[in-house]
């Protein structure tokens, strides 16, 4: 089991649900990252998902988009982002998930970084563009280096994929609480809720909503009828706003009605 | 009846279908209506009946008497350039418009470059009532702004892309992007034959009426087969239309992409000089794809906003590594020189995506000597005369 499947574990048996945090990696810095990383740990967090940048991240609103152009242009690359979950795991148990498009990964050559994703401390991989049917090597290679592979379930996925994506996915399941791309939202949407049963009832693996959840108070509603609730945008739009702001104190005020 | 995709959308090792969860259930829907439809011979019939009555087809072939002369080889001409609205786009934009009334969606999004699809897209748009949102780069609205205002005129909203490039690449990237929003009431009206399954199918089956026209017409004005074929190559898809109704024929065929200014990255959109290390993942299929050594997609240039882009289709990336077609690029210089040529010499003002495929014939005629050629001229050059009159 890794980090994130224990980490479950524990959460489960107090009863508490997990915080999952995203952050573009290298936006700012990668030494910022790293720092922000461990911030986020203080302030409660319980799963980090690192973005690793890419040119065109189609399934991202304005927010991300702007994040990842900004880690582009200071050099950001794959073997970089792992020298920083290298960094944090120096001093962090965090449970680290590393959030890319597919084609960085392919590049550097997917067992490759299998390998020294699990050798820096990654705990799990979710390809945002590898739906599980095209996802045969991946999982080999992934299951080889002891890498928890997290898959997206979305509203628009029939139970038939629903029970295919849940077979695919170690760690937690990622379901996408609308269709759309990432980015906050004033409510969160009606599909919510039944993709969460209708997924509930087919796997034991940790679900996690995620995608427009910006408020304590949609973090708290989200956390009543999923196992855990990721918050990225508005995490990433708190440091493009203040690139050094206190990131420990913002991820206490988003879980602060949990 | 052509053997590929399998039924994973394999293009040997090319193609598949790579999009985020939400739009996989929407793409085996597309997949499925698709299947229906051109099995249906009342749809094959509405398409061939309004291909005839409001696209104008079949296109001429055109005899190309001065050029031939001038090259010492017999060119005709594929006359793309005569269908309504200027280009071969719509006999795709009218098959997937078509496809999204009987779908029972109402919303139509697509990507431009050139402007061509975008148009061909805004018309049948309005032609079958569907509202209609297209995405195009600011680069290319400033440098094809007469296809901008057809747009508009046709009753579609044009949606200004500043994101990375700002060509076709972001533009695709943004209309995924708000079909991946509205997916349930949408249909995104790719234009070119890449993209997920079932798209690089689906559009190369809506184009090969330019191939099998062709070959009736060749057989009937030429009496025989071509020995070559030419087309320009950005997606793919009047290449893959001209191309499909040959490829059991011991026909040569010649793709030509955008040379750009140079063989610098950056500088082209010339996807098969970075050999195998180039094969990537974009917009959904696997590929021959510009790229730099982390994987993040290279900026391309070409004086076609319509071949600017660097992905090429997963049928031709197979039929590149088959040997079946062989890929060459000429300049953005040789394809201004064409369209003056083609211009001066056959009365005809080529787009500057075809004037790539003329550029090329012109450069290696010697090679062809006596030989029979079908040249795909897939658009009309009116969009471009801002561009031609400023270089």
């Amino acid at each position: 089991m890794t980090r994130i499947g224990s980490r479950f574990e524990a959460l489960g048996g107090e009863g508490r649900k997990a915080f999952v945090g995203f952050v573009t990696a290298g936006d700012v810095s990668l030494e910022r990252t790293a720092d922000v990383a461990l911030a986020m740990e203080a302030g409660g967090c319980d799963v980090l998902e690192l973005g690793v940048p890419f040119s065109d991240p189609l399934a991202d609103g304005p927010v991300i988009q702007r994040a990842s152009e900004r880690a582009l242009r200071r050099g950001t690359t794959l073997a970089g982002v792992l020298e920083c979950v290298r960094r944090i795991r120096r001093t962090s148990g965090l449970p680290l998930v590393l959030f890319s498009y597919l084609n960085p990964l392919l590049r550097y050559g997917l067992e490759r970084l299998a390998k020294e994703a699990h050798d820096s401390g990654v705990d799990g991989v979710l390809v945002t563009d590898l739906p599980p049917e095209e996802a045969g090597e991946w999982l080999e290679v992934a299951r080889k280096s002891a890498l928890d592979t997290v898959f997206l379930a979305s509203p628009t996925s029939p139970d038939a994929r629903l029970a295919q994506v849940a077979a695919a996915s170690r760690g937690f399941v990622y379901a996408v609480s609308r269709t759309g791309v990432t980015g906050e939202q004033g409510v969160i949407s009606d599909d919510a809720r039944p993709l969460l049963r209708r997924l509930k009832a087919l796997t034991k693996e940790p679900v996690a909503l995620g995608f427009g959840l910006s408020t304590p108070e949609q973090v708290a509603a989200a956390a009543e009828v999923s196992d855990a609730v990721v918050v990225g945008s508005a995490l990433v739009r708190f440091l493009e706003e203040q690139p050094q702001g206190d990131v420990a104190e913002r991820v206490r005020w988003l879980k602060s009605r949990m | 009846m052509s053997t590929v995709p399998d039924a994973r959308g394999r293009f040997g090792a090319y193609g598949g279908r790579y999009v985020p969860e939400t739009l996989v259930e929407p793409l085996v829907e597309l997949e499925a209506a698709y299947d229906e439809a051109r099995r249906d011979p009342e749809f094959r019939k509405d398409l061939q009946q309004r291909l005839r009555d409001f696209v104008g087809r079949p296109t001429p072939l055109t005899f190309a008497e001065r050029l031939s002369q001038r090259l010492g080889l017999r060119v005709y001409l594929k006359r793309e350039d005569l269908c309504h609205t200027g280009a071969h786009k719509i006999n795709n934009a009218l098959g997937q418009a078509l496809l999204v009334k009987r779908m029972g969606k109402t919303r139509v999004v697509a990507e431009t470059g050139a402007g061509q699809h975008g148009v061909a897209t805004a018309t049948v748009c309005a032609l079958l009532g569907l509202e209609c949102v297209v995405y195009m780069g600011a680069l290319d609205m400033a440098r094809q702004a007469p296809n901008v205002q057809r747009m508009r005129l046709l009753g579609a909203e044009v949606r200004g892309v500043d994101s990375g490039t700002k060509t076709l690449k972001d533009a695709i990237n943004e209309a995924m992007r708000d079909w991946v929003t509205n997916v349930r009431t949408t249909h995104y009206l790719l234009g070119s034959a890449l993209g997920a399954h079932p798209y690089p199918m689906m559009v190369r089956d809506f184009h090969a009426v330019i191939g099998e026209e062709a070959r009736m017409q060749v057989l009937g004005q030429a009496g025989a087969l071509p020995d070559l074929l030419v087309a320009c190559v950005g997606g793919g898809s009047n290449a893959i239309g001209l191309f499909s109704a040959f490829l059991d024929d011991a026909v040569a065929m010649y793709g030509v992409e955008a040379g750009g200014r140079s063989d610098e990255p950056g500088d082209h959109a010339a996807r098969f000089l970075g050999g195998e290390q180039s094969i990537g993942v974009l917009h959904g299929t696997r590929t021959y794809l510009l790229q730099d050594e982390a994987g993040n997609v290279l900026p391309t240039h070409s004086v076609s906003a319509g071949l600017d882009y660097p992905a090429v289709g997963p049928e031709h990336a197979m039929l590149h590594d088959q040997g079946r077609v062989t890929y060459d690029s000429v300049s953005d210089d040789e394809a201004l020189a064409a369209f003056h040529v083609l211009s001066e010499i056959e009365g005809i003002v080529p787009a500057l995506e075809s004037s790539h495929a003329i550029a090329w014939m012109i450069r290696e005629a010697g090679r062809f000597a006596g030989q029979l050629a079908i040249l795909n001229l897939s658009g009309r050059g009116d969009k471009d005369l801002g561009i031609v009159e400023g270089r």
